[in-house]
């Protein structure tokens, strides 16, 4: 299928900043290809972000588009699909933006289930800030601030959101570029809280400090740990060692938060 | 036809004050003292097909209404000094973004918890210092549960001409306090709602100062598709490092102040034509304040007041001129001395400033003014 990338982007903005290398280009894509798919209306979308490499996505996006403070755009697009549920609302970011400094808007997003599509860009590290460890970063791994390996156990992002309450949750990596697209368009179509958690891969500050020795490397990394979920109900726990799950993980269908202020009107209006 | 009256708290009247200015958005999170205007919007606002939020915590809230306000809504938040602490990251935002919002904090003790059932006023530095960075600042501090309901509609007024967070500063006593209001006809107080843009979408730069220091706002949903950053942008609102851009955008936002100072500058002067000695005070202070000036005129010492309405931008030029005129300026305040180092700031000498300092939880009465002012004269 032909895609139409020139009609989702903001030519002028390009080049974007990010790394030779960096995943989130592909991820970019993808979110155009799923943008396309659903035909959403440009001047009835928004696409909020927070603060990061992958939170200056929305800037090359031809959108109503809101790059926020750090961790802070679950919280800013509540405000915008609240005041208009009509509209379309995505917001993109990192791990550490979403589950760090972020961490408490998203896991009440996730469990207001508020219809919004929340593309989480896990490249497991602070990469503008130069590479410091985040909630994903692997234990024992190394980052500019855990030179001697990180000692923090790690965030599984989709099982959070699916433990907050999230009612579609996936997850794919940056070398499965075609299922970016079929799962943030399964997203946007899903009525409530959709998480899409990418897997990403940051070569400048996290694949040099851990023996990464090309970005080809990191993409066959990523190949090597995604086990489809329906794979995996045949596989032992011992072939999961060191897996990780890609697809629809969970899919739900719950009263979204919207719609259920929209009936607090009416009883409002009728009493 | 007689007004329409009531018996209401200050919150309370904030809250119908916020209604009456068209506000449709609020995002909040619960806090003592302050609680009551959230509770009354989370009754009144769906009543319109408003929407109210309790959001997980301040900073969210202030989010929620900055993200609210940008889709063209009248938005809200109301707090005391913990919260204004949280959300000062995100006052900051909306400062740079241009976003009208409003902030209501009504004080108590502090700092940290403090003391959450007691009155306080020492958050008014922070109003103009709070967040990082040069901003344009406008605070109002209401004295009165009618004025609570006034000046919260001019906050709105305030936010939506300039573009910019407003910020209504009352402390406890002030916000729990009950007074008969008299509901304001529609049409009776002005409202004014934010310019749109003109010019056709294509052609649509949210920060174009070519018209103007206070460039219209387009709403997200609307025909225009816009970008709105936190990072230092130009007019077409992208991040800009061009030195002369960067500089030109910061001196552009303080001047939608410094150029407006008449439109939003308002006080009240009280037996201050031929004050010797001037009391400078604000909120439930200012109360206490013009009790004192009566007694102490019974008693035929030449006593004035000099009650701020808006706090911020401050009243530089009439203080400054009182400063000539008395022989000194009494700043009664429940904090340890905010107020005081400006008055002293603009009154160069030209008079002794005193303050009056209180932070135990308790009001300043008229006695302890009436003996201060007696010592002076």
């Amino acid at each position: 299928m032909a895609y139409d990338y020139e009609k989702h982007i903001r030519a002028g903005k390009l080049p974007h900043i990010w790394c030779p290398g960096c995943g989130h280009g592909i991820a970019m894509k993808g979110l155009i290809r799923a943008l396309d798919t659903c035909g959403l209306e440009k001047n009835n979308t928004a696409i909020v972000s927070g603060i990061g490499c992958a939170s200056r996505l929305p800037g090359y996006m031809d959108y109503n588009t809101l790059h926020t403070a750090h961790g802070r755009a679950a919280a800013f697009a509540t405000g915008v699909k609240m005041s208009k549920p009509e509209m379309n609302v995505i917001v993109v970011g990192g791990d550490g933006d979403g589950t760090a400094i972020g961490g408490n808007h998203f896991i009440h997003a996730c469990r207001r289930n508020i219809d919004m599509t929340y593309v989480i860009l896990n490249n497991y590290i602070y990469g503008m800030t130069g590479g410091q460890f985040s909630p994903c970063t692997p234990t024992g791994h190394k980052a500019s601030t855990t030179v001697y390996g990180n000692p923090d156990p790690i965030f599984d992002i989709s099982k959070l959101a699916i433990g907050a309450g999230a009612t579609f949750v996936a997850r794919t990596t940056a070398f499965h570029a075609t299922q970016i697209d079929k799962l943030i368009a399964e997203g946007i179509k899903h009525k409530g809280m959709a998480i899409i958690e990418v897997l990403d891969d940051c070569p400048t500050t996290y694949g040099r400090r851990n023996k990464f020795r090309s970005v080809v490397d990191m993409m066959k990394r990523l190949k090597e740990i995604a086990v489809p979920v329906a794979a995996a109900s045949k596989m032992t726990a011992e072939q999961l060692e060191g897996k990780v799950l890609t697809g629809v993980l969970y899919k739900e269908d719950k009263p979204e938060y919207t719609e259920q202020y929209a009936q607090v009107i009416e009883r409002a209006k009728g009493a | 036809m007689a007004k329409k009256v009531a018996l209401l708290q200050g919150n309370t009247a904030c809250a119908y004050g916020a209604l009456y200015a068209g506000c449709n958005f609020f995002g909040g999170y619960p806090i003592t003292p302050s609680t009551e205007v959230a509770e009354v919007l989370s009754e009144e606002l769906p009543k319109i097909g408003g929407k109210f939020i309790q959001m997980e915590d301040e900073i969210g809230a202030m989010a929620s209404v900055i993200g609210a306000s940008l889709t063209g809504q009248k938005a809200l938040t109301a707090t005391s000094g913990p919260g204004v602490s949280l959300k000062q990251e995100l006052i900051g935002y909306a400062c740079i973004a241009e976003t009208p919002c409003v902030i209501i904090n009504v004080m108590r003790g502090g700092p940290s918890t403090g003391m959450p059932t007691g009155p306080g006023q020492s958050d008014v530095q922070q109003a103009k210092w709070g967040t990082h960075g040069d901003h344009p600042v406008i605070a109002l501090v209401p004295a009165s549960c009618q004025e609570i309901f006034s000046e919260t509609v001019r906050a709105f007024n305030l936010a939506e001409k300039y573009r910019m967070p407003v910020q209504v500063l009352y402390d406890e006593i002030v916000g729990h306090m009950r007074e008969r209001i008299e509901f304001p006809e529609p049409g009776e107080l002005e409202v004014i709602d934010r310019e749109a843009p003109s010019c056709s979408p294509e052609d649509y730069k949210p920060f174009d100062p070519s018209n103007g220091d206070v460039p219209p706002l387009a709403a997200f949903g609307s025909e225009y598709r816009f970008h709105v950053t936190g990072l230092n942008k130009a007019a077409d609102g992208f991040p800009t490092t061009k030195a002369e851009l960067v500089d030109a955008e910061q001196r552009r936002q303080l001047r939608k102040i410094d150029a407006n100072i008449a439109d939003i500058e308002s006080y009240e002067e009280y037996q201050t034509d031929d004050a010797e000695v001037v009391i400078f005070a604000y909120g439930s202070t200012s109360r206490s304040a013009r009790y004192a000036v009566n007694e102490l005129r019974k008693e035929g010492v030449k006593a004035g007041l000099f009650r701020p309405i808006t706090l911020w931008p401050f009243p530089e030029k009439r203080v400054a001129e009182l400063a000539q005129q008395a022989k000194a300026i009494i700043v009664p305040e429940l904090n340890l001395g905010q107020m005081n180092l400006e008055v002293e700031r603009v009154a160069k000498g030209a008079c002794e400033i005193i303050g009056i300092h209180r932070v135990d939880g308790e009001p300043i009465n008229p006695g302890q003014i009436m003996a201060q002012v007696k010592e002076v004269v």
